[in-house]
């Protein structure tokens, strides 16, 4: 199988005035299709930057970065936002919802940047929305639902262009332990249902819903390990 | 553009025109207020045109006070504006009825020389019935009448016999019949101006108004007998020259200049001592005006639009400000610089235009009810339209593309965080 994700010797390095910061200190890393990967680590120890890195927000100072065999590293704005928009689905801790927004035009966003007709648009992001068992609450507005509503309606957002790869930063973070247990449920069943995950979590249990668990400490994989 | 490129355009552009007007909707008053700086220098430039060209197109039918291949002489120009004050027309010789009956036996193409003069403030009574103020007393000949460009409605007209022989016979304008006369016929009675009684020998046809004003208040008296009782020392008569065509127009004011320099002793190379008014040179003259007033109201208006742009930079910055989580939400998923780009200008544009939208139709709306007020038919001056709302686009991309550029470079990463 061939691989999704592959970092050669990735740095990023932040200037702060005079002062150089090293938030990734050379990342080999490579993922394929379908794995559920945990990301853990101290905050400061690079996982942001990684993720970052990983979800095309960014760009290495050096190393290769090749997602699918196309070589990010090379690319200009514009071919990152085109990446990020159809093979990347982001979830946010905060949940990142447009506020003004009804669920199903949120949902439709991606959609409107990767230029779909809109009756298209439409019938996708209620097969999304369907998906994450919110299709009768389309019509409201994020401050109209619960936090774990509100989880669920991002990640229809980050599953509604068919990515390759769904990014979660501490998607359980905000959310009471009940709901962040349904949307842990919703990762496993997506990922039952092929999607590649990449969670970033500070805790162990949600770790464990993961096969793969990566812990970053100064900028470098200190471990990579599987889990039972 | 490919047609993919294209219709990814088109698609952008409708979307962003859904996302500007749920932004707008979401910021009412402020865009309101906004968009009401728009709309105010809009109206200005498009109400004061509207209003300009409804007289303008009046102007044609309107102006042509006196019949077509006419012109007036008299001492004073018709309209002055601006420097030349009336001090330099003051020390002329007045016009009088000597120089104009020498004009009138010496003219030969000419097929009428009428004279008038007249002044306001008579007492014009019929019984105890006393005509307005504002009818003025008119002293003129057997050509008067048709200088105002109307006939004989009943009764007969003044005759060169009443001027030759100064007698006091009167024709009415409908305005003295309708107020000294209401259930009477006027023909046969007599009237007295200033206590001097006059006979009403025919009335005149209603002209109506014109420019808001009445054209049938006067008393027409032989301009003989208006001299002998009526005249003052600074009475200065006009003078009212028919030309037999349109083609002879010219030749016929050169040879009545020319005669009249004669007996007025105009050495030669000097301008003349008195003012030839045509309808032609009124209208030219009200064109100045109106040119002046266009030029004025369009400097007004640019200021305003001005700073109506100023002012949707400034929404649009606080607006770029206020969002910056959303823009890198919308990043990071997906949209592109062009993008938030496009969206940013789009809602600038909107807000601009719309407020231009909102100007132009008070404008058109502000500039027809000066247009009814002087009873001319209404219109829209469709050039203005277009300038304006052109204008307004070129100030919502003017103005609206260093907000929506700032917005566009914004970091992903760096607003995403942004609280």
């Amino acid at each position: 199988m061939n691989d999704l994700i592959t970092l050669k010797g990735v740095t990023r390095v932040y200037e702060v005035g005079t002062e150089k910061i090293h938030a990734l200190a050379g990342v080999d890393l490579t993922i394929r299709p379908n794995e559920y990967i945990s990301t853990m680590g101290p905050s400061g120890s690079g996982k942001s930057t990684l993720m970052n890195i990983i979800g095309c927000l960014d760009t290495p100072t050096s190393g290769t970065y090749e997602f699918e065999g196309e070589p990010v590293h090379k690319m200009d704005d514009n071919q990152l936002a085109s990446i990020r928009n159809r093979k990347i689905g982001f979830v946010f801790q905060t949940f990142n919802l447009l506020p003004k927004l009804t669920a199903l035009r949120n949902v439709e966003l991606p959609l409107i940047y990767a230029n779909v007709p809109r009756d298209e648009r439409l019938e996708q992001a209620e097969r999304a929305l369907r998906r994450v068992g919110l299709i009768d609450r389309m019509n409201h507005k994020p401050n109209e639902l619960s936090g774990g509503q509100r989880q669920r309606v991002a990640i229809a957002r980050a599953l509604v262009t068919n990515p390759s790869v769904i990014l979660a930063d501490e998607p359980t973070g905000n959310l009471d332990s009940k709901s962040g247990e349904d949307i842990m449920r919703l990762f496993d069943d997506l990922h039952e249902a092929g999607n590649t995950i990449i969670l970033v979590t500070h805790e162990e249990y949600i770790a464990k819903h993961a096969q793969r668990t990566l812990h970053i400490l100064d900028g470098k994989i200190n471990e990579d390990t599987l889990n039972g | 553009m490919s047609k993919s490129k294209r219709s990814h355009l088109k698609n952008t552009v409708k979307e962003s025109l859904r996302m500007a007007l749920e932004a707008i909707r979401d910021n009412k008053l402020r865009s309101v207020l906004t968009l009401l700086g728009i709309a105010i220098g809009v109206f200005s430039v498009i109400g004061v045109m509207t209003a300009i060209r409804t007289l303008e197109t009046s102007i044609e039918s309107g102006l042509n006070v006196f019949g077509t291949n006419t012109f007036l002489i008299q001492k004073y120009p018709a309209v002055t504006i601006g420097g030349h004050s009336r001090r330099k027309y003051r020390n002329r010789r007045n016009i009088t009825y000597d120089q104009f009956k020498e004009l009138k036996r010496r003219a030969r193409l000419p097929i009428m020389v009428s004279v008038t003069d007249y002044s306001g403030g008579q007492t014009i009574k019929y019984r105890d019935k006393q005509a307005k103020k504002n009818v003025y007393l008119q002293g003129g000949d057997e050509g008067s009448l048709r200088t105002f460009n109307t006939f004989i409605g009943d009764g007969r007209n003044i005759t060169a016999h009443d001027v030759e022989f100064s007698r006091r016979v009167t024709v009415l304008g409908m305005d003295a019949v309708d107020q000294m006369f209401p259930f009477e016929d006027p023909l046969g009675k007599i009237i007295t101006i200033n206590g001097i009684g006059f006979t009403v020998v025919g009335i005149a046809e209603r002209k109506g108004k014109m420019f808001g004003q009445s054209q049938d208040n006067y008393v027409l008296i032989p301009i003989t007998t208006y001299l002998q009782r009526y005249g003052k020392r600074w009475t200065s008569l006009a003078i009212t020259v028919e030309a037999p065509s349109a083609e002879l127009y010219d030749k016929t004011r050169d040879e009545v200049i020319g005669i009249l320099r004669m007996i007025r002793k105009v050495p030669p190379g000097k301008e003349n001592d008195f003012e030839v008014v045509s309808n032609a040179q009124l209208i030219e003259t009200f064109g100045q005006f109106t040119g002046g007033v266009k030029l004025f109201a369009l400097a007004i208006s640019i200021i305003a639009l001005l700073v109506a742009g100023i002012g949707i930079m400034n929404i649009m910055l606080v607006s770029v400000s206020e969002r910056i989580k959303e823009i890198g939400i919308r990043k990071a998923i997906g949209a592109t610089r062009r993008d938030i780009l496009i969206q940013f200008l789009t809602e600038a544009v909107f807000l601009s235009e719309f407020g231009g939208i909102t100007g132009v139709i008070l404008g058109v709306l502000g500039g027809n009810l000066v247009a009814m007020a002087f009873n001319i038919p209404a219109v829209i001056p469709l050039d203005w339209v277009l300038i304006g709302l052109a204008v307004c686009s070129v100030i919502g991309v003017g103005f609206g593309i260093y907000p929506a550029y700032r917005a566009a470079k914004l970091d992903p990463i760096t607003s995403l965080r942004y609280e």
